[in-house]
């Protein structure tokens, strides 16, 4: 056995096969080879189950790349066909790809619930959050890749540290200092206030915004939509200082900050928590103009 | 740590059939942005070889082979009205001018609907404004049609 490098083989039917070449990169890769079985034997499985469920099947074809593996240094896509099934969305999809064909497929996700923010891929051509993208909503096959313009470190899983880097340039926390009077005192803030930063605050996190922004692709140091959402939600927020609101527009009116932006609305038509980023951006450029227009 | 692999730009480009409103606006700006600059060094380079116009400098024509110039036979006109009269005989400047309108009125179209949304009014439809905006272009561009062509096919 020469496999070093492959996963632990745990299914069953494989364990009676050749040892796998990871030299081997033939037409046929030995997981290709791994899969058609399994195909052929979920069909009879499913040939039962699926006559009275109408068994459809997805069509799915995920970008797979490793630089630890010999046979996939060399990006490419697998097909796997799994079982449709009502509400299943693209992570349903690939977490059955991964739990039933091929336990090496490589992916993030945490909460299923549109939450965490972990599970941003590319499907079908734009940005989207896998567990609340339905797979009935898209055409076949659907195609399933990392985030552009962020690299890849392992099939769809992306490194994410330059967009982290980003989001904490803009010092995204509560910044007010002086505390109001009293033990018990809490530091309220108006309605009308709450309402104007809601949409901001919902952010996950998932970098979609990041990568479908082509300014963001091109110049490194651009805070990005996510980022300037951030600030803008305490930017706005008016239990902050004057001094600090200021500070943070001096943060976001640089070089690389909000002017930056070129309305594309890339950034608003994929965000999955439909904040209205470009709204946002727009409306600190005018508060930055604001701050340093002096009339006398 | 792996190394990672990057997929380049060709992404970028590879997935122009999912752009989105916006993206094509702002791609549009740009293209026709540099058109108008191109349009620009070009314009000064030829009316430069007409600068003599004002020294009295004259050539000698056909008079047929220019619209702008009366009369039959080889007549002597000043430079500017030949170089001029000698463009607007190509039907490929009239077409070229048709083109000339519809990109400046693109990027002016577009540039009053990004002056809209650095104003932040109507960020909601601002996909709306940009098919608004071609349709105009193009229903001008069509109407200047018979305007820019006459004498070569109107
Ligand atoms: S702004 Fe939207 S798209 Fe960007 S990271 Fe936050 S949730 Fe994701
Ligand atoms: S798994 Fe948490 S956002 Fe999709």
């Amino acid at each position: 056995m020469s496999t070093q490098q492959q996963e632990p083989e745990t299914q069953e039917p494989e364990t009676q096969e050749a040892p796998e070449d990871p030299e081997m990169k033939g037409a046929e890769s030995p997981q290709q080879r791994r899969l058609k079985k399994k195909q052929e034997g979920m069909v009879d499985e499913r040939s039962e189950a699926e006559a009275e469920a109408e068994g459809e099947t997805v069509h799915i074809k995920v970008f797979r790349y490793d630089p630890e593996v010999e046979g996939k240094q060399e990006p490419r896509f697998d097909d796997f066909y799994v079982p449709f099934e009502k509400g299943m969305t693209v992570l349903d999809a690939v977490m059955y790809a991964r739990d039933e064909y091929d336990s090496s497929l490589t992916f993030r996700h945490s909460c299923r619930q549109a939450v965490c923010g972990s599970d941003a891929f590319f499907v079908n051509g734009s940005q989207q959050l896998g567990c609340k993208t339905q797979i009935s909503d898209l055409e076949q096959p659907v195609r399933i890749e990392p985030l552009p313009h962020q690299e890849v470190v392992k099939d769809l899983v992306v490194d994410m540290d330059h967009f982290y880097d980003q989001m904490h340039a803009v010092e995204p926390y509560f910044k007010q200092e002086d505390l109001p009077e009293g033990e018990l005192e809490e530091q309220r803030q108006s309605r009308e206030n709450r309402e104007k930063v809601k949409m901001s605050t919902r952010c996950i996190w998932c970098a979609a915004c990041m990568s479908s922004c082509n300014i963001a692709a091109g110049d490194n140091q651009y805070l990005g939509p996510a980022a300037i959402n951030k600030a803008y939600r305490f930017a706005m927020d008016e239990r902050e200082d004057e001094e600090i609101k200021e500070h943070r527009l001096r943060i976001l009116e640089q070089e690389h900050g909000v002017w930056r932006c070129q309305t594309q609305f890339s950034c608003t038509e994929v965000c999955p928590k439909d904040i209205p980023l470009t709204e946002h951006i727009q409306e600190l450029k005018r508060e930055a103009v604001k701050k340093n227009l002096k009339f006398w | 740590m792996s190394q990672s692999y990057n997929r380049g730009l060709i992404e970028d480009y590879g997935r122009w059939k999912e752009f989105s409103a916006g993206m094509w606006a702002w791609i549009f700006h740009k293209f026709t942005g540099w058109m108008l600059i191109g349009y620009l060094f070009t314009h000064i380079a030829v009316l430069s070889t007409a600068i003599g116009a004002a020294q009295g400098e004259t050539v000698e024509v056909f008079a047929e082979d220019l619209p702008n110039v009366e009369g039959t036979g080889l007549t002597e006109v000043d430079i500017y009205t030949a170089t001029l009269g000698g463009l607007e005989g190509l039907f490929i400047v009239r077409l070229l001018e048709v083109g000339l309108l519809a990109v400046a009125v693109f990027h002016i179209l577009n540039g009053l609907r990004l002056l809209m949304v650095d104003l932040g009014i109507g960020l909601e439809a601002q996909d709306k404004s940009f098919y608004a905006s071609l349709i105009l272009t193009g229903v001008i561009t069509v109407a200047s049609v018979p305007t820019f062509l006459r004498g070569v096919g109107f």
